[in-house]
């Protein structure tokens, strides 16, 4: 899932080299950290967060199987 | 990248016995000849084969189609990728087995994963190209079930003499609908609200 979301959020920004992902698993749910370059941050949230919105739906269908809520925060 | 050396007795024949293994058409992949035919004496003693280095170009469609098999491995899901792409559009078609959690919701998912490769390929390309993304023929049957829908409602706007409204959908779908309406002169179609939440009305002609 860590490497999912390190695949989109690289596609999308213009400084792949700078995306950071961790992934925090907690009891209930899967909390994974987005961070990307200041003069990215608008191409992985969007306008009104459209693109998060994306990406958060993309991450949610990977995690059906684990049966394990997936927050995606971007940092 | 694909690419692929093959020789033959022409730099022809080499470059199509190449083209048919990686199979591509001319137009996006670039040839280098390794080395030119020698007919060699009395044609056989010496006589060399054409031989020619083919790469496939590194379209904006190989890259979106790329990027989708990557998405689908990352989930954990196996599948094949194809993809054909003209002037305006790429599309990708995915098949494989237990797609059902990559198309979603009425294809919540698929239109998310559609709108993250088309930002992605468009993001440095000049010219903008539409993407379109199919599952197992997920938009076939869909686009079918919204032109019946359409017809359906049409009739109920008409047998009221009322507005129907549809619930959101994408521009995509409700360009399905906008067309499939387009020949009845009973009813006519506009759309209100703003993105993500815009709908489709259904209006009864007076």
């Amino acid at each position: 899932m860590k490497e999912l979301v390190e695949i989109l959020a690289k596609a999308l920004v213009d400084k792949p080299e700078a995306v950071d992902v961790k992934l925090l698993e907690q009891e209930k749910s899967i909390l994974i950290e987005l961070r990307v370059a200041p003069e990215d941050v608008g191409k992985v949230i969007g306008k009104q967060g459209r693109i998060a919105r994306a990406i958060r739906q993309v991450v949610k269908s990977a995690a059906a199987k684990s049966r394990k809520k997936v927050v995606v925060e971007i940092m | 990248m694909k690419e692929a050396v093959k020789s033959g007795k022409t730099v022809e024949e080499a470059l199509g016995a190449a083209l048919e293994e990686l199979g591509v058409g001319p137009d996006s992949v670039t040839v280098e000849v390794l080395s030119e035919p020698a007919k060699g004496l009395f044609g056989i003693l010496g006589s060399k084969p054409a031989v020619v280095k083919v790469v496939c170009k590194e379209t904006a469609g190989a890259k979106a189609s790329l990027l989708v098999k990557n998405i689908i491995e990352a989930i954990g899901l196996g599948g094949e990728v194809s993809f054909q792409e003209n002037q305006e559009t790429i599309y990708i078609e995915v098949s494989g087995e237990k797609m059902g959690v990559l198309i979603g919701r009425r294809g919540e998912t698929l239109n998310a994963l559609q709108y993250l490769v088309g930002l992605a390929v468009n993001r440095t390309e000049g010219d903008r190209k539409r993407i379109q993304i199919d599952i197992e023929g997920y938009r076939k049957k869909r686009e079918e079930t919204l032109q019946e829908l359409a017809h359906k409602l049409a009739d109920k706007a008409k047998r009221r003499g009322r507005n129907v409204v549809l619930e959101p959908m994408n521009p995509q779908e409700r360009r399905v609908i906008h067309i499939a309406l387009k020949g009845r002169d009973d009813i006519y179609t506009f759309s209100e609200g703003e993105e993500p939440f815009r709908k489709i009305v259904i209006s009864p002609r007076k």
